[in-house]
C-alpha cells in the first residue's frame, strides 16, 4: 500500500508546509478523473486483499464517506458481478471532543439486515487526519456486533495522526501543515467531484478531524 | 437552543425541528443488541418528581440511562420535602451532589422555571401544574410526523390537530399549542365552556364546543385525561354526560377521515374520555406514543447535555 504511494507523489510538492508561500484561496489538488481512478484502484485493492470481498461490508462515516462506500460498493460490482454491501456508521455520540463544542445534529447509522457480526467491515472516510473519527468509529462498531476484521479506506491522508491509526487503503497521500485545510467534494453532496487545499480561516471547522 | 427546556415556546422551529431529527435517528437504535451510548458517561441526571408518574419518570430515566448517564431518582414521598424542606433547599442540595440536569415535575406551575434560576445545571420541565410539560409535546410531534410519514427535516405543515377534553387542567394542551402552531399544524381546541383558561383566546389555535362538527376535519385527534384530583369544584354535570358530548367512542370515530389518527397522553381514563374499543383501535397511537417518549427525550437530554455549555 504505502510502496505504492510514496509520501510525495506527483503532486506531493504542493502539499507545502507551514511557510508556503502564495495566496490563501483553495487550489485544486484531485480533480473528478483522478477521484475516481483512485476509488477504482481502492476497489482492486479491497477484491485482491480480501479474497473477492466475500465477506466485505463497506461502511461510510458520514457525510462525505456514505457516498464513497456506495461507490466502492458500485465498481466491486462491476468487477466481481454481485452486490457488496453497504451502509452508514455515524459517530457523532462517541466522539471525543462532544463537551468542546455545542451539541451537534446526529447523522444515520444504516447496517444491512445481516448484520456485521463476521464481516470484514471496511470503514469508509473522506479525508483521515487526527484519527480520532477512526477511534470513534470503532467504539460505534463495537455496540453493533463483531465483525472479523476492520479495515479503513480513506479518499485522502493528510497525516497528522494523534492516535496510533493507519490506513488500510488509501486514494491520495497530501502531506499537509496543520493550517491547512483539506476539503473533499462529491457530487452528491456539493453537486461536483474535487479535492481541494487552502489555508484556515481563523473561524473555519478543521476538515476531517 | 437554550440551556433549560422549561416551556414549549422556548423552542424555535428549527430547534423543534432539530429535537425531533435527533429524536429519529436515535428511534432506530431501539432495535440494536446494544442500546446504550457512551455520550453522556459521567453525567449525572437527577429525576425530581414531586407528583406522582409512571410514564415520564420511567421514561426519562431510561433516556438518561441509555446515553450512560448517571440517574439519581428523587420522589417527594420518602424526602426531606414530607419534613417540610423547600424546593430551593432540595434543589442546592442536588446541587451539592453534583447534578448536570434536574429533570422537574412539581404540581405548581412555574416551579421548573423557579428551579432554572437557582441551579447551575440544565433544567428539563416534566410537568409543572397546569402549565407546560414540553417533552410530551415533542414525543406527541414526533408520533404525529411518523404516522403521517413526513421524512426527516419536515414539520407538520397543513395537519389539522384537534385536542379535546379538560384543556383547564392540563399542561399537555398548553405545550402540545405552543409546539404543534410552531411546526405549521392547525391546532383546535374543544372542550365544555368550563374546562377552558379564561385566556385561551390569545393562544395560537381556534377554540370550538361541538366535537361532532370537528371530528370530520381532523387528521389528529389528541384525548385529554379528565383530571378529577384537580378538580376542586363541578364543571360538568355528570360524567355520563362529559362522555357523551366530548367523549371519544366507536361511532365517533367512524366519523375521522381515513388516515386519521387518536393520542392520549395518558393514564387513560377509559369509558370517559376515550372508549375500550377506541383506545385499543388501530388508529390508537397510544402505546407508541409511550416508546417514542424514550427517544425524544434522549434527544433533548444529549442536546443539552451533550456538548459544550451554550455561551450565554
Amino acid at each position: 500500500m504505502h510502496a505504492l504511494h510514496p509520501a510525495r507523489d506527483q503532486d506531493g510538492a504542493e502539499g507545502g508546509g507551514p511557510a508556503r508561500p502564495g495566496p490563501a484561496d483553495p487550489k485544486t489538488v484531485l480533480e473528478p478523473a483522478e477521484i475516481g481512478r483512485a476509488l477504482t484502484r481502492i476497489a482492486h485493492e479491497i477484491l485482491e486483499r480480501t479474497d473477492g470481498a466475500a465477506d466485505v461490508l463497506l461502511l461510510g462515516i458520514p457525510t462525505r464517506g456514505v457516498p464513497l462506500a456506495r461507490r466502492l460498493a458500485e465498481r466491486i460490482e462491476q468487477v466481481e458481478g454481485r452486490p457488496v454491501p453497504h451502509g452508514s456508521l455515524d459517530i457523532t455520540m462517541y466522539r471525543d471532543d462532544l463537551r468542546l463544542r455545542p451539541a451537534r445534529a446526529l447523522g444515520r447509522t444504516e447496517v444491512p439486515a445481516e448484520g456485521i457480526d463476521g464481516a470484514i467491515v471496511v470503514i469508509v472516510d473522506d479525508v483521515l487526519y487526527s484519527g480520532r473519527t477512526v477511534r470513534a468509529a470503532l467504539d460505534a462498531l463495537n455496540d453493533l456486533g463483531r465483525p472479523r476484521a476492520v479495515q479503513l479506506a480513506v479518499l485522502i491522508d493528510r497525516g497528522h495522526r494523534e492516535l496510533p491509526v493507519r490506513p488500510d487503503y488509501v486514494g491520495k497521500n497530501l502531506p499537509t501543515s496543520k493550517q491547512e485545510v483539506v476539503r473533499v467534494l462529491l457530487a452528491e453532496v456539493d453537486g461536483q467531484d474535487a479535492v481541494i487545499i487552502g489555508r484556515a480561516a481563523a473561524t473555519e471547522q478543521r476538515s476531517g478531524t | 437552543m437554550n440551556r433549560h427546556l422549561i416551556s414549549a415556546a422556548d423552542l424555535s422551529r428549527d430547534d423543534a425541528l432539530l429535537i425531533l431529527d435527533t429524536a429519529d435517528e436515535l428511534a432506530r437504535m431501539a432495535d440494536r443488541p446494544i442500546k446504550k451510548l457512551p455520550t453522556l458517561r459521567g453525567r449525572t441526571v437527577v429525576n425530581l418528581f414531586f407528583e406522582d408518574s409512571t410514564r415520564t419518570r420511567i421514561s426519562f430515566e431510561a433516556a438518561a440511562k441509555r446515553l450512560s448517564a448517571d440517574v439519581i431518582n428523587f420522589s417527594a414521598k420518602g424526602s426531606s420535602v414530607a419534613k417540610g424542606e423547600s424546593l430551593k433547599d432540595t434543589a442546592l442540595t442536588l446541587e451539592a451532589m453534583g447534578a448536570d440536569a434536574v429533570v422537574i415535575r412539581h404540581s405548581a406551575s412555574g416551579a421548573a422555571h423557579r428551579l432554572a434560576g437557582w441551579v447551575r445545571g440544565t433544567v428539563v420541565n416534566a410537568g409543572d401544574g397546569a402549565h407546560e410539560h414540553p417533552t410530551q409535546a415533542l414525543l406527541d410531534a414526533f408520533t404525529i410526523r411518523r404516522k403521517f410519514g413526513r421524512p426527516v427535516g419536515e414539520g407538520l405543515d397543513g395537519l389539522r390537530v384537534t385536542i379535546v377534553g379538560d384543556v383547564l387542567h392540563s399542561r399537555v394542551a398548553r405545550s402540545n399549542v405552543l409546539l404543534l402552531t410552531t411546526l405549521g399544524a392547525e391546532v383546535t381546541l374543544v372542550a365544555p365552556p368550563t374546562l377552558l383558561p379564561v385566556a385561551v383566546g390569545s393562544w395560537p389555535c381556534s377554540v370550538g364546543y361541538d366535537f361532532d362538527a370537528v371530528v370530520p376535519k381532523s387528521d389528529v385527534v389528541m384525548m385529554l385525561r379528565v383530571q378529577q384530583e384537580r378538580m376542586k369544584a363541578a364543571y360538568f354535570p355528570s360524567v355520563r354526560e362529559y362522555s357523551r358530548r366530548y367523549g371519544l367512542d366507536g361511532t365517533r370515530m367512524a366519523q375521522l377521515p381515513e388516515q386519521a389518527i387518536v393520542m392520549h397522553p395518558g393514564p387513560m381514563n377509559r369509558g370517559v374520555e376515550i372508549a375500550a374499543e377506541v383506545a385499543d383501535s388501530p388508529r390508537s397511537t397510544i402505546v407508541e406514543q409511550v416508546a417514542n417518549g424514550v427517544s425524544v427525550r434522549m434527544a433533548v437530554l444529549y442536546l443539552l447535555l451533550g456538548g459544550a455549555e451554550a455561551q450565554s
